[in-house]
């Protein structure tokens, strides 16, 4: 018996990120504009990191409680109220992450296992599918479409919906389409849940990217606050991606079982990025408001920019994703983004990274500079062009 | 629209009004309508342009210069003010609270000519009392600018 004989067959058979195929390839060129990374490309506002170095320079370097230091959770309450009106007990009802990622997992992993079902909406994270096959259950694709925008409709959750389900993803804003929810799309699913034992794990981490008004969670409902596990964090908001810090909040019966998990895997979340990121919360406001400012304009530009090649991109109005439509270009998803990388040095995420339904589509972020914006989409230009010709 | 308008050309002014207009979601004689009209009503006093010039090999000495000056009646300190910020050589001019009235920015080419400026013209104004002149040595920061640093993108290609 080898090895690789030993390891569990859920873990072999789930594929690695499809995200990482051109990873080696763009390292090695010289010029070549990335659109493909899903992070900020500001630094961590100065008055956070302060705040981490501070708490360094005293010796703050022990564990914290494992729920996260309660002044951290205090803040992270006192921000749900204020952004979402959505009130949680900082005490029992929150749990400090490592990421959103790790919420992701101990969400799954809390109420999924073997023979179980998870909806999971396809163009989406990567993470969501692994996660649900590393619990041993399995993930139920439910399409989205790009003539909704993206937004998941009632009739789809229905036709997915089995004895076996036991949870549904909600990723909104959405990676990799851009795509919101509001407050009418999500009373309409609403409608579809409200009577039925299924989980509803709600990742927001883009919430603050919303570029057309007030982020919307579908925990807003009262009859749905109950059984929905609402999951943030500070990476995209506050550009915090490196410092691995994000929260999950919901009923504490719920928080109790995912804590003993949090607590036997990884202890606590990082000492350091738990001060800093109390420093995000009080006074990291301001700073946000600009980056989504500079969000916001680079978006246009770049919806603008696909529109005018002729690749249609609806209007994405959150995250920092564009999802144009490559069908036109008679390329598949795979072709247009290693021909587009090979020959003009840009590099895009192929739509099916994310999911089946995701081919025909390209992933394209605009969180990098409005000149590396600009050049880029004179490169698809002149690409597109010379493959319609 | 004129907030933002305002704050993209703080940072670029070299932007063209076609691009102002998409980064804005609106057209581009909109933008070109409310430019003009800042411009008319003062609110935009002109355009320049950032520049290093120790890395252009010019060599420039900047002072930064506290004076202290007695008011004139009726006047204020406008008109000595006014005295002061007519010199070419002055970049900066403002009224200040605290220890000293004025604060003056003086570039130069040498700092002994900054010195002489400093000694023969400000000095000798009837209400200057006194100056006090600190030069430039190494500018870290103007105008939001970082110098010296040049930003590169040390996230990793992909991650997930």
């Amino acid at each position: 018996m080898t090895i690789k004989d030993m390891i569990k067959p859920n873990i072999l058979a789930t594929p690695p990120s499809g995200i990482r195929k051109y990873f080696d390839l763009i390292n090695e060129m010289k010029d070549a504009i990335s659109l493909g990374i899903g992070e900020p490309d500001f630094e961590t506002p100065w008055t956070i990191r302060e705040e981490g170095i501070y708490s360094l320079e005293k010796g703050k370097t022990f564990y914290s409680s494992n729920a996260g230091f309660i002044e951290l959770r205090q803040e992270i309450a006192r921000f749900m109220a204020r952004k979402y009106n959505l009130e949680y007990d900082p005490s029992t009802e929150i749990l400090v992450t490592v990421g959103g990622s790790e919420a992701i997992d101990i969400t799954l992993r809390t109420f999924a296992g073997p023979g179980d079902e998870v909806i999971v909406p396809e163009p989406s994270f990567v993470a969501y599918k692994g996660c649900t096959m590393f619990c041993g259950a399995t993930p139920v694709p439910l399409e989205l479409k790009a003539e909704y925008e993206f937004r998941i409709q009632p009739e789809q959750i229905l036709s997915c919906i089995t004895e076996k389900t036991r949870a549904i993803i909600l990723a909104y804003p959405n990676n990799p389409t851009g795509a919101i929810m509001e407050y009418e799309d999500y009373a309409k699913i609403v409608e579809v849940l409200r009577d039925k034992d299924i989980i509803v794990i709600s990742d927001e981490l883009y919430s603050e990217l919303n570029y057309k008004g007030k982020h919307v969670s579908i925990a807003q409902f009262p009859e749905m606050k109950e059984k929905t596990i609402v999951i943030n964090g500070f990476s995209k908001a506050f550009a915090m991606t490196g410092w691995r810090i994000g929260f999950a909040c919901g009923h504490a019966d719920a928080m109790e079982q995912m804590k003993k998990i949090h607590q036997y895997a990884i202890m606590c979340s990082p000492t350091t990025a738990q001060f800093a990121a109390i420093e995000a919360l009080r006074n990291g406001e301001p700073e946000v408001r600009k980056m989504v400012d500079e969000y916001n304009r680079r978006r246009r530009v770049m919806v603008d920019g696909f529109n005018r090649i002729g690749l249609k991109c609806f209007e994405p109005y959150g995250a920092f994703y564009c999802f144009p439509d490559i069908r036109s270009t008679g390329l598949s998803s795979d072709e247009f983004c290693e021909r587009l990388l090979m020959e003009e040095k840009v590099l895009t995420v192929p739509g099916n990274a994310f999911g089946a339904c995701g081919e025909g589509f390209v992933r394209a972020t605009y969180a990098t500079s409005l000149e590396n914006i600009r050049e880029a989409l004179t490169r698809i230009a002149r690409f597109v062009e010379r493959v319609r010709a | 629209m004129q907030q933002e308008i305002l704050d993209i050309l703080q940072k670029n002014s070299r932007i063209s009004d076609e691009e102002l207009a998409v980064m804005l979601g609106t057209d581009a004689a909109t933008v070109r309508a409310a430019i003009k009209e800042m411009e008319d009503k003062g609110i935009i006093t002109g355009y320049k342009t950032l520049i290093d010039w120790e890395k252009a090999q010019e060599e420039v000495v900047v002072a930064y210069i506290e004076v202290r000056v007695t008011p004139q009646r009726g006047q204020g300190f406008d008109k000595v003010a006014e005295r002061i910020y007519q010199y070419p050589q002055v970049t900066a001019c403002c009224l200040m609270s605290g220890g000293f009235d004025l604060f003056v920015v003086v570039e130069g080419k040498t700092m002994k000519e900054v010195a002489l400026f400093v000694a023969e013209k400000l000095a000798t104004i009837d209400s200057v009392l006194s100056t006090s002149t600190h030069f430039v040595l190494k500018k870290y920061k103007e105008n939001g600018v970082i110098f010296n640093r040049p930003r590169k993108d040390e996230r990793e290609a992909v991650v997930l």
